[in-house]
């Protein structure tokens, strides 16, 4: 027994702030303390606060410390583990009082969380079955194999409401059923999607690193249902943490018998193998992985024949992703009618947001669906820092759309989010401060669906390169009004001819900040001014006379000598000479330079 | 995207025999293509035509389909790679904190575009959508250290690291 735990973040936040070094440290420390019979350190997935990283909580107090340097572990070792004096000035200010110290769940960032998917994640040693298992792991599939029906199985998932957490939304129970009916026996397929190639989206991620097990277990369950013995992992190579934990977890459950042949002596079979994915976003298109995992160019397939009748190799396959499959042991544990109490009319449960962009707490949240993008943004979020102005929220990634201030009391659900013109997608949500230009964003990730493009069907392969070339246009100031009506006229047409969800989704972005955004647009096009201050061919470089000291420091650095002026005399920019790099800004002591 | 330095092929007999191993155990699964590619590049560093010409004999497949799979995705390289790797992510997240900045500025410092490797084989350098670092943001990564809330003025610093 062990007095005290001690867990740390081993997620790919914290691991990038260098989590692999405290957590070595750490153990060093306590061993020359004598400490190690009494106090245990973990290596856990992540918390969800990857802003703070890298993090450490001490058990039982729960004690959370943020942002731990190497400097701080003997300190700590000795004051609060050896002496039992917690540290408050390492600890997480937000979990201050006056009171003493609160815990983590009481703080602003997870009170308003309701934690599913991710219930595991940060608490448990993600490389060990045990910890898995000691959570309640692997009973669903018990129950399932040998108290439930297929149809049983899929009536549960159908009831329960859970949708598609990959973006698409549709009815997970309803896909399970097709995959089982449309072809009586023979050899079926369950794969899962954690090709998260959405930019800024890490949930699957965190779930595949924090608590790898479940999804083991839900396709296992999965393929109970359908009739399939069989399972793929389409995993991101991006991902080393995410593969080696899922390696580990895949090697463990063989070892127990809970994949492999005759799992819980019923006679069912199923085993699983990882497939690496090579980096390309439209593999997240169910055809397009499909294609892939068969060992081809991943471009996608036209639909019908849809993959539940003939998916992968031909054969009828169902397609989740990460968190669809990490919500399933949990219904299946608590039943349907716990499951369906949560959410919004047509979207049930929970969902889990990346929060990332111009907010306080970058990280990972999952929050019951229903609650309000302000919720999201201010209490748990804790706002936009430097004291900024929200612009908007970007969901959905490339696909998506962005939501303004306008709509920040909207109840956040599938149907709501369609219905202002973005989509909940796989759960990335950016966050934009005034100092973001829309129309720039919406060539970011134009630029990114060129990028992207299989290449496969016309109206995705060259309709995406024109209207980046508009967008690019626009950013430069030479565009014209009309030019405004043809890139609406070129969205619509690609939204309507493109084969796959990548190509119909592309034009989202320029949509959506056409519709909530268009003066930013028309003062690109008519005044040829960036109101937000990023397009580089729009400013202009200005000196104010009245704060210049005369210091020559920024003429010194300008690369291309466009700064005149005599010592102690107000400098002068020669805006025909500026390359507009901004070198300037970033010396001038006086806050005497500004772009316009 | 400029011209590309071209290195001759240097593969070893070692190399090859590795190779050799990994398609002989691949080769009769379904769909082993693309994982037979990940371990030749994780055993070259990349995937020149030799390569790609030595599976495609040995696996009994159209060099042209090789070819094909190859090009498609973004992680396999055609050509080698410096010593360090330097990959900038323009994901949204790190690309609304200004790391196309943080692109532009290694740009210039190192006289290449992204997809290219210097002179001396020393950089490399790439961008890439989002390593999941998004608490991070702006995030580089050269080779394994990764580098995050980085502004422009600490690139210079961090490159010198690596001299």
């Amino acid at each position: 027994m062990y007095r005290s735990h001690v867990l740390v973040c081993g997620g790919t936040g914290c691991t990038s702030s260098g989590s692999l070094e405290i957590f070595d440290l750490l153990k060093k420390e306590i061993a020359k303390n004598g400490l190690a019979d009494e106090v245990s350190v973990v290596q856990t997935g992540c918390h969800g606060l990857c802003a703070l990283g890298p993090i450490m909580i001490v058990y039982p107090e729960a004690t959370f410390y943020s942002m731990v340097k190497p400097e701080y572990i003997p300190e700590i070792v000795s004051e609060h583990l050896l002496k039992g004096r917690i540290v408050t000035k390492y600890v997480y200010q937000d979990t201050v009082t006056n009171e003493g110290i609160k815990p983590l769940i009481d703080t602003d960032f997870y009170k308003k969380q309701h934690r599913i998917a991710l219930r595991n994640c940060g608490v448990i040693n993600p490389e060990n079955i045990e910890e898995y298992i000691g959570t309640r792991g692997y009973e669903a599939l018990g129950k399932v194999l040998t108290e439930m029906t297929p149809d049983d199985v899929i009536k549960c998932i159908l009831d329960s409401g859970l949708r598609g957490r990959g973006g698409g939304g549709f009815p997970t129970g309803r896909k399970w059923q097709l995959a089982k009916d449309l072809v009586k026996g023979g050899q079926k397929y369950v794969c899962c999607n954690a090709d998260e190639g959405d930019p800024g989206a890490f949930m699957d991620r965190s779930v595949l690193e924090g608590d790898p097990h479940v999804v083991l277990e839900a396709m296992a369950i999965a393929g109970y249902a359908i009739g399939a013995n069989q399972g793929y992992i389409y995993v991101r190579a991006e991902y080393p943490i995410a593969v080696d934990r899922l390696n580990i977890a895949i090697k463990q459950a063989r070892e127990y018998g809970l994949l492999g042949k005759n799992i819980f002596d019923t006679g069912f079979d199923f085993d699983i193998d990882l497939r690496l994915g090579a980096g390309a976003f439209v593999c997240g298109e169910e055809t397009a992985l499909m294609t892939s995992i068969e060992g081809n160019r991943g471009e996608p397939r036209p639909r019908p024949p849809f993959p539940a009748e003939k998916g992968l190799f031909e054969k009828p396959t169902i397609l989740n992703n990460v968190e669809t499959y990490a919500n399933i042991p949990q219904i299946i544990l608590n039943g349907a009618d716990w499951f369906a109490s949560m959410g919004t009319e047509k979207s049930k449960g929970t969902k889990v947001f990346a929060l990332g962009g111009k907010i306080k707490n970058t990280g990972l949240v999952e929050i019951p669906m229903g609650t309000t993008l302000r919720e999201v943004v201010e209490d748990i979020g804790g706002g936009i820092p430097n004291g900024k102005k929200f612009k908007a929220a970007q969901t959905g990634g490339p696909s998506g759309g962005c939501i303004p201030a306008e709509h920040f009391d909207v109840p956040i659900d599938y149907d709501n989010l369609i219905a202002i013109g973005s989509m909940m997608g796989s759960g990335g949500l950016i966050v934009m401060d005034e100092d973001n230009c829309m129309v720039d964003i919406a060539k970011f990730f134009l630029e990114f669906t060129v990028d992207e493009s299989c290449g496969k069907c016309t109206p995705c392969r060259i309709g995406t390169k024109r209207l980046y070339e508009m967008l690019d246009k626009i950013t430069k100031g030479q565009a014209t009004l009309e030019d405004l009506d043809k890139l609406e006229e070129l969205c619509y047409y690609i939204k309507d001819n493109s084969l796959c969800g990548l190509g119909q989704t592309a034009p989202n972005p320029v949509l959506s900040t056409l519709r909530y955004f268009k003066d930013e647009y028309i003062a690109h096009v008519v005044e040829k001014r960036c109101p937000a201050g990023v397009c580089k061919d729009l400013l202009s470089f200005v000196i104010d006379p009245d704060k210049c000291k005369g210091c020559t420091l920024c003429a010194r650095q300008c690369p291309a000598s466009a700064i005149s002026g005599t010592v102690k005399e107000p400098h002068v920019i020669n805006t025909d000479k500026c390359v507009k790099c901004g070198a300037c800004i970033e010396k001038c002591k006086f806050g005497a330079i500004s772009k316009k | 995207m400029g011209s590309k330095t071209t290195v001759p092929f240097q593969g070893t007999k070692e190399q090859e025999e590795q190779l050799l191993a990994v398609i002989a155990e691949l080769k009769d699964g379904k769909g082993s293509l693309m994982p037979i590619l990940q371990k030749a590049q994780d055993i070259y560093g990349y995937l020149p035509i030799e390569v790609q010409t030595m599976i495609a004999d040995n696996c009994g497949i159209p060099l042209e389909k090789v070819y094909g799979v190859a090009t498609f995705y973004s992680q396999f390289s055609l050509y080698p790679k410096g010593k360090y790797k330097i990959s900038v992510c323009l994901g949204t997240a790190c690309y609304v904190k200004g790391s196309g900045d943080i692109y532009a500025k290694l740009q210039q410092l190192l006289g290449i575009e992204g997809g290219q490797c210097t002179a001396d084989g020393k950089f490399s350098l790439d961008a890439c959508r989002c390593i999941g670092a998004c608490g991070l943001a702006p995030v580089m990564t050269i080779n394994d250290d990764v580098y995050g809330r980085l502004t422009v003025d600490e690139i210079a610093g961090v490159l010198a690291k690596y001299e």
